[in-house]
């Protein structure tokens, strides 16, 4: 009877499931809602692709052409040229100078949440900043307009220069003038990518144990050696994967750096001159443009770049981290 | 022999003494590092009030009832209530679909995937759409609804660009908020018996809810503000008169369809600013922007309010 | 608050046992002991420690001999560990703690306001429970010290590496790639001694031990004591411990903590063998703890 019992049991328990668990239909489901961001990006990535080599394919433009510096796409001007440098170049100089800004302020701020804030400072500053995340672009675009563009321009309209006796002119650019600028564009985004930054690079001040931090105080180390000596380094893929994020974000921000650049397309050579970046000159064709012509084609060629700007990202994000792990 | 006191000790004679800095140029660095690090989160702080501050001063007599009701049609101060309805009906619409997946999403990210090449992919498509630029997305919505699906531009269609653009965000957030149930809870229903459905159904997501809350309104947020995705799918204009009363949802005019063109707060803003003439453009732009300030400020206090709130009643209860 | 007394001990050690513990420091030791009652190093007078509200040490008095092992016993909670951390000021980094009282460093009261933690921190060294060598070479862990006090000569730094690691008796086995390996890839054992080896490099004069060889397998443990008894020559050793064996085995002297109060302090032979308190004698006796 006992034996029965305990085969019983065992049967039971190697019971074929039911074939609704067997299917787990909310596992499926859920899955397919997960999987359905491989879907977004796979469609996304060649509708951008397809369109954006249509300038090479079906209007023939060589891709020497789009590394030349002129950028004249209306063919009632005369010859067209759809040169893109400008616009590379510019998107890359603008994220430049507002990662240069931007970077140490957001890094000091990570630091000072995690290493020299009191509790209440903290929970002052913490809030603030994801109240910084919240305000939508074009509001930074025309708090750029309404108050840094007058700034600069009124402070420094003129030609500025620095003379030495002697050495004679040490160097001279021309002044704001109107205030659209290179320099008006990476402020903005400057502030802009500032809480993205300091939130990662937060997190990876965060990870490294305190264990480390008591040690090197116990060796009598002041608090800002501990940081600059023991807590940077260790920390240093989470706050380079901060930068390249950063630097993703001010890239391909379009709005707040459109309304405040100036959009001329030619290639920088002064950070107070008006400038145009990929975003900027897609967000002002765009909608004047007809399909299919080759003046569109090369803004989705722009958009391309784009796309390849931050897919490259993700993957220097995952190499840093990987190597992080490896070490 | 028991706890006594021989205060004794060696005079500090040729030792050094603890008084003595020991290099006076690292003490001052720290000084000046402290310094420097409180510099910043005050710097903050007062960007912060003065943007506030800015735009509660150039709201100042801008928004009134007039400005938000007013007649759009006439070329005075006002009128933004269709622009505001375009606003929040992109928001219930885009939310309708980014919570649902993104929650689901965010459920089989937190308790189902394994180790496996379709997590992989999925976290690299998540990650990969984070940093797609919004200008981007945009784009990828204009060629896909407005060309292909002939809609033209449309609500449902800037909704669906929209859901795209965030639901990494809802799915992220849904699985933080879901990891951070604590296993014992999931072991213990286990352990009574119950299904990983049963579970997840009953005991994961009831104790998810303050996270989860807390994520959709900061996904709201993000969605509210955003307008380079909407420039090429809902489209650009400026207010005109809507009829509330038209509920028939294939009309264009009717303010409740799904495939008109809709021209959000944030879009609207940037049209006003790029090609908008006429006596009152910097107070209407100025106006708008505050009421966009006000309801990111609104949005935020109520995640955090609703989410402490919605906490402590969970451990009380 | 995690005093750091509360923490599990992740590997086995043989249990205190029952029956009662064979002192091995010999008479001969004893009386070399007596013999050099040199300088009191540290003392302290009525030392209490407060978390808020909550008192984890009251009024503690001692001394330390210069070039002694002190071993501080007690068991979980009895404010050993927080007591250890007053010699180096270390209780300053914990949010609301507060210390009442002296503790006397050859005769200077490390507790005044003007005194430098950081001076202090140099003179007094600190080895922790769990091993925590940093993220970078081995070479790059010992020279941390010195480099922060100003000390980039490459010739001094090369030899101050050297000696310390031989002092803390790791050279051997990590003199072939001092510079290539991270210390984080050293066994638990080397690395605690990597860490003893990195406080010796800033050249301390009392090195402090938080219960140093609880996360270590016995052979480690073993080593480390032989090492510590060594290190005994250079250095006033201030040592927390769970083990009694251990203490009966290094120290020279023992104070027994029960909860936040000094129970006895005195020669280790007499704690262990003779202790002139009831509580001392059922402890180290193992009928508690």
């Amino acid at each position: 009877m006992a034996q029965m019992a305990t085969a019983d049991r065992l049967t039971g328990l190697r019971a074929r499931p039911g074939l609704l668990e067997r299917i787990d239909v909310p596992r499926r489901v859920m899955f397919v809602a997960a999987a359905s961001m491989i879907a977004i990006v796979a469609l996304l990535m060649g509708f951008i692709a397809w369109q954006g080599i249509q300038l090479f394919v079906k209007d023939g433009v060589s891709v020497g052409q789009i590394l030349s510096t002129t950028w004249q796409p209306d063919p009632e001007n005369g010859a067209t040229n759809y040169g893109l440098l400008p616009f590379i170049t510019a998107t890359v100089l603008v994220t430049a100078v507002a990662l240069l800004i931007s970077t140490p302020l957001s890094v000091g701020l990570a630091l000072f949440l995690s290493e020299v804030a009191p509790q209440w400072a903290r929970a002052i500053v913490q809030p603030a900043l994801e109240i910084f995340v919240g305000i939508p672009s074009v509001v930074w675009g025309w708090l750029g307009i309404t108050t840094l563009v007058p700034f600069l321009a009124h402070t420094f309209h003129d030609p500025i220069s620095l003379s030495l006796p002697i050495v004679g002119q040490v160097f001279s650019m021309p002044g704001f003038f109107f205030g659209y600028s290179w320099l008006a564009g990476s402020l903005v985004l400057s502030i802009m990518v500032l809480p993205t930054i300091t939130s990662v690079s937060y997190d990876a001040f965060r990870a490294v144990p305190q264990e480390l931090r008591t040690g090197s105080l116990a060796l009598g180390t002041t608090r800002w050696q501990m940081i600059r000596h023991l807590l940077l380094p260790a920390a240093l893929s989470g706050v380079l994967t901060a930068v390249v994020l950063g630097m993703t974000r001010a890239a391909g921000e379009a709005l707040a750096v459109q309304m405040v650049i100036g959009n001329a397309p030619i290639m920088p050579e002064a950070i107070t001159q008006p400038l145009t970046t990929l975003t900027s000159q897609i967000t002002l064709d765009m909608g004047n443009t007809t399909f299919g012509s080759p003046w569109q084609d090369a803004l989705w060629t722009m958009s391309l770049v784009l796309l390849i700007i931050s897919v490259t990202s993700v993957v220097l994000v995952r190499v840093i981290n990987k190597r992080r792990l490896g070490a | 022999m028991t706890a006594s006191n021989p205060a004794v000790g060696r005079p500090a004679g040729p030792k050094p003494s603890l008084r003595r800095r020991g290099s006076r140029g690292s003490i001052l660095a720290d000084h000046a590092a402290t310094v420097a690090l409180w510099g910043t989160g005050v710097l903050v702080l007062v960007i912060l009030g003065a943007i506030i501050l800015h735009f509660a001063l150039a709201a100042w007599g801008v928004v009134s009832p007039s400005f938000i009701l007013g007649d759009p049609s006439r070329t005075t101060l006002g009128g933004v209530l269709p622009i505001l309805w375009n606003s929040i009906y992109i928001l219930v619409l885009t939310m309708l679909i980014a919570v649902p997946l993104g929650i689901l999403a965010g459920i089989y990210m937190s308790e189902y995937a394994g180790d496996n090449i379709a997590t992989t992919a999925i976290r690299f498509a998540e990650e990969s759409i984070s940093s797609v630029p919004s200008i981007v997305v945009g784009l990828f919505g204009l060629i896909l609804f407005v060309d292909d699906f002939h809609w033209g531009f449309s609500a449902l269609g800037g909704s669906l660009a929209l859901t795209f653009f965030n639901l990494p965000l809802m799915t992220r957030l849904a699985e933080q908020a879901l990891r951070a149930v604590p296993q014992e809870e999931r072991s213990a229903s286990l352990a009574l018996g119950a299904t990983k459905w049963q579970t997840i159904r009953h005991v994961v997501l009831p104790l998810a809810i303050p996270g989860l809350i807390t994520g959709v309104i900061l996904t709201a947020g993000r969605v509210f503000g955003e307008a380079a995705v909407l420039l090429f799918t809902s489209g650009v204009g400026t207010p005109q008169h809507y009829n509330f009363l038209n509920f028939d949802l294939t009309s264009v005019a009717s303010p409740w369809s799904p495939f008109r063109p809709a021209t959000t707060l944030s879009v609207y803003i940037w049209n006003l600013n790029s090609e908008g003439l006429g006596a009152f453009k910097t107070q209407i732009i100025d106006g708008s922007a505050a009421i966009l300030i006000a309801i990111v400020l609104i949005f935020n206090l109520g995640a955090r309010f609703i989410g402490r709130v919605l906490t402590r009643r969970l451990t009380a209860a | 608050m995690n005093t750091g007394d509360e923490m599990p001990t992740t590997v086995a050690y043989p249990e205190p046992v029952l029956r009662p513990i064979e002192v091995t420091t010999s008479q001969a030791g004893a009386d070399e002991f007596a013999a050099r009652t040199q300088d009191v190093k540290i003392s302290t007078d009525r030392v209490s420690i407060l978390y808020g509200e909550k008192v984890a040490v009251r009024d503690v008095s001692l001394t330390i001999q210069e070039r002694s092992i002190m071993a501080l016993i007690g068991p979980s909670g009895s404010g050993k560990s927080t007591f250890l951390r007053c010699f180096n000021r270390m209780n300053d980094l914990i949010p609301g703690a507060s210390v009442k009282g002296e503790v006397c460093l050859d005769g200077e009261n490390v507790m005044e306001t003007d005194v430098s933690v950081v001076e202090l921190r140099r003179r007094v060294g600190m080895v922790f429970q769990r091993p925590n060598p940093f993220p970078m070479s081995i070479f790059e862990n010992v020279a941390y010290g010195p480099r922060r006090r100003g000390q980039n000569d490459r010739r001094k730094l090369d030899e101050l590496v050297e000696t310390s690691l031989k002092r803390a008796a790791l050279w051997d086995e990590v003199k072939d790639d001092l510079r290539r390996k991270s210390g984080l890839a050293l066994s638990g054992g080397q690395q605690q001694r990597l860490c003893i080896a990195r406080a010796i490099a800033i050249k301390p004069e009392i090195i402090l031990m938080d219960e140093p060889a609880s996360a270590l397998d016995p052979i480690a443990t073993a080593r480390i004591e032989d090492l510590i008894l060594d290190l005994k020559k250079e250095f006033t050793i201030v040592i927390v411990t769970h083990n009694m064996q251990q203490a009966a085995r290094i120290s020279d002297q023992t104070a027994f903590f029960y909860i936040g109060e000094l129970v006895e302090f005195g020669a280790t032979r007499k704690i262990f063998t003779n202790p002139s308190q009831k509580r001392t004698e059922d402890y180290v006796s193992g009928r508690f703890g």
